[in-house]
């Protein structure tokens, strides 16, 4: 207390610099992305050029000053374009949730995939894809227009019906939780027995269903972005934003719920609802992407993981990085998934169970004390 | 300010834990929580800290119902500082004392924040642990990050429940001595639940002794703390001897 002027500067000076650093991170991970985006736009059985994938979104802005290069508007914009939005909005919508989970809940292991949300999100889809004609009859084979754009109605139902399996997914374990003081493993142990029991679910509805129900819930449970059309992307937009800007405003609550629920209620913050509300809030976004590309494992639980050891875990900068980080995981592993096996495209979904089961491998052992309690 | 408890009840499922309990404290006064385990301490520490809805009777602050105090007024007014500690992975010292700001900000950090948490920094003694992580600290200077929380929120009145229960001989008085000072010196509050009844000799200016969820006695250390209230209380033989350095209470073994 000798000098407090000099010592204000230390703290304040510490807290800036450290700012100055997570602000860097996520503007590299941001320029990152950015550049994948445009290389995975060129990439695949016809290859375009960076330059002429520019051209060709800058004739689509601006069509009267750039004009678009021969034959690479098309591929670019309607095939390639959908297909890289849709895996860069279920990697921001699955590492912010996985981010808010193992906030909310104070566990290092919960994720969309790990608490079931996943297997559950995909049940309700496959489940309204078997009998949403026969319930819905005629309405389910129509169409609404919302803010200009035209919409199946059958698009909208899968997002609600997996919308609302995804969140009962998620309050089955939360209630779990609840009822007797168990530990993180348990909780996530819960989790996949949830996920087990909608995996059977999905087994049994590929079991009844059709042909052509069939097929779509095959590409379901095996997580792909085959899915992608504008119309998936128009919908995923706003709903993605929307809940990230709704959860990073809670970005001090949720660091503050770290601190554990007592002090949390002191500092003014009513826990319960806030636990609910912000689960709620997440389910709702990656269960929405969940309903288009299926079982898409372990991004929640890799790019928070990864975001928090770059910048540390205060959540206003950790939300923002690890979506960036979670978008660019699915990114590229989506490119990769298309283009190995060339002309044959394996699902994405595949390449993240090997990825994110050697990443939860690794927490579980290495990260011993660290992660676990 | 005041704080008043009035007829308190608190119960878990059929079982009370504190009987209509009623004391009064006030700012600039050290007031100690004393009783053995499962007497109901932390309970009624919580129930101040407004962690736990009362199920009978109230708390008053100023003689107003502290139920009637919007939540981030009562935040800015009663800070708490927990038994045992929740924190998480790669979250540095500075953030962790930066959350006791909570009930200040809403989404950006003033440089009245950052003064506050400087502040309650060096009253702590902790200015060199800022940049490093809450998990690679040891129990004892961890303690001492959560304190410097909770003076980070710079409220009127601390609520502490066993705040040295992991600290070394030396951090024991150290911390309570720190404490001392800031409550006298900013007029603030604080009750304390302890178990070291020398403790409360030395730093408290009011002892309430709690027995099987009830007050046995409150008072000025030296009036509640004699060889029967501790045999009667704790259910040990003790001594009180006077030295030169204060009083103490010599205990030797448990009544029969």
């Amino acid at each position: 207390m000798s000098s407090p002027a000099k010592n204000m500067n230390k703290t304040a000076g510490k807290y800036h610099a450290v700012r100055k650093r997570k602000m860097t991170v996520i503007l590299i991970l941001a320029a990152l992305l950015v550049l994948s985006m445009i290389l995975a736009l060129g990439i695949g059985s016809v290859f375009i050029p960076p330059g002429d994938v520019l051209l060709a979104i800058g004739n689509a802005l601006f069509p009267a000053l750039i004009s678009a290069p021969e034959g690479a508007a098309d591929i670019v914009l309607n095939f390639r374009m959908p297909r890289i939005l849709l895996a860069v909005l279920t990697g921001v919508a699955l590492a912010a949730a996985g981010a808010v989970m193992q906030g909310l809940l104070r566990n290092p292991l919960v994720s969309p995939f790990t608490l079931g949300l996943s297997s559950a999100a995909s049940f309700g889809a496959a489940l309204m894809i078997v009998l949403g004609p026969a319930v819905f009859g005629a309405f389910f084979a129509g169409s609404v227009v919302f803010l200009g754009f035209e919409f199946t109605t059958k698009s909208l139902l899968l997002i609600l019906s997996a919308f609302l399996f995804g969140w009962l997914s998620v309050i089955i374990v939360y209630m779990i939780s609840r009822v007797r003081q168990t530990s993180q493993a348990v909780m996530v142990l819960a989790g996949v027995v949830i996920g087990y029991l909608f995996q059977a679910g999905l087994l049994a509805l590929k079991y009844v269903s059709n042909d052509d129900a069939l097929r779509e819930i095959v590409t379901w449970m095996m997580g792909g972005m085959w899915g992608a059309t504008w119309q998936t992307v128009c919908i995923l937009t706003p709903v993605v934003l929307l809940c990230f800007f709704l959860i990073e405003r809670r970005a001090w609550d949720l660091n503050t719920l770290s601190s554990g629920d007592d002090v949390a209620r002191n500092l003014g913050i009513n826990v319960d609802r806030f636990r609910i509300t912000g689960l709620l809030i997440v389910s709702f976004a990656a269960s929405a992407c969940l309903a288009f590309t299926g079982i898409i494992g372990f991004v929640g639980l890799m790019a928070p993981h990864i975001c928090r050891m770059l910048i540390g875990n205060d959540y206003r900068y950790l939300l923002p990085a690890s979506a960036l980080m979670g978008a660019l995981i699915l990114l590229i592993s989506d490119t990769v998934a298309r283009v190995i096996l060339a002309p044959v495209e394996i699902p994405v979904g595949v390449i993240m169970y090997v990825l994110g089961g050697i990443f939860f491998l690794f927490l579980i052992t290495k990260g011993h004390g660290r992660y676990l309690s | 300010m005041k704080i008043t408890v009035e007829n308190l009840t608190q119960k878990y499922g059929s079982h009370t834990v504190l009987d209509e309990v009623s004391f009064t404290t006030e700012s600039g006064k050290v007031t100690a929580l004393l009783g053995p385990n499962g007497s109901g301490k932390s309970t009624l520490i919580k129930t101040i800290a407004d962690i736990l809805p009362p199920a009978g009777g109230r708390i008053l602050v100023n003689d107003r119902d502290i139920a009637e105090v919007s939540k981030s007024e009562r935040a800015k007014m009663i800070g708490y500082v927990p038994q045992y500690f929740h924190y998480t992975s790669f979250t540095s010292v500075l953030d962790t004392v930066l959350i006791g700001r909570r009930p200040y900000m809403s989404w950006s950090v003033s440089d009245e924040d950052l003064e506050a948490v400087d502040a309650a920094l060096s009253t702590m003694h902790i200015e060199d642990l800022a940049d490093r992580y809450v998990n690679e600290l040891s129990g004892g200077q961890r303690q001492r990050v959560f304190i410097a929380r909770a003076l980070a929120q710079n409220p009127e009145f601390f609520l502490f429940d066993e705040p040295t229960s992991s600290l070394d001989l030396r951090h024991q008085l150290e911390t309570l001595s720190v404490m001392q000072d800031v409550v006298h010196k900013n007029n603030s509050g604080m009750i304390a639940a302890l178990h070291d009844l020398n403790l409360a000799l030395r730093y408290a200016d009011q002892v309430v002794l709690v027995k099987e969820g009830t007050i046995y006695a409150d008072g000025k250390p030296e009036d509640v703390l004699t060889a029967d209230a501790v045999r009667d209380v704790y259910g040990v033989e003790s001594e009180v001897v006077e030295k030169e350095t204060g009083r103490f209470i010599l205990s030797y073994e448990p009544s029969y």
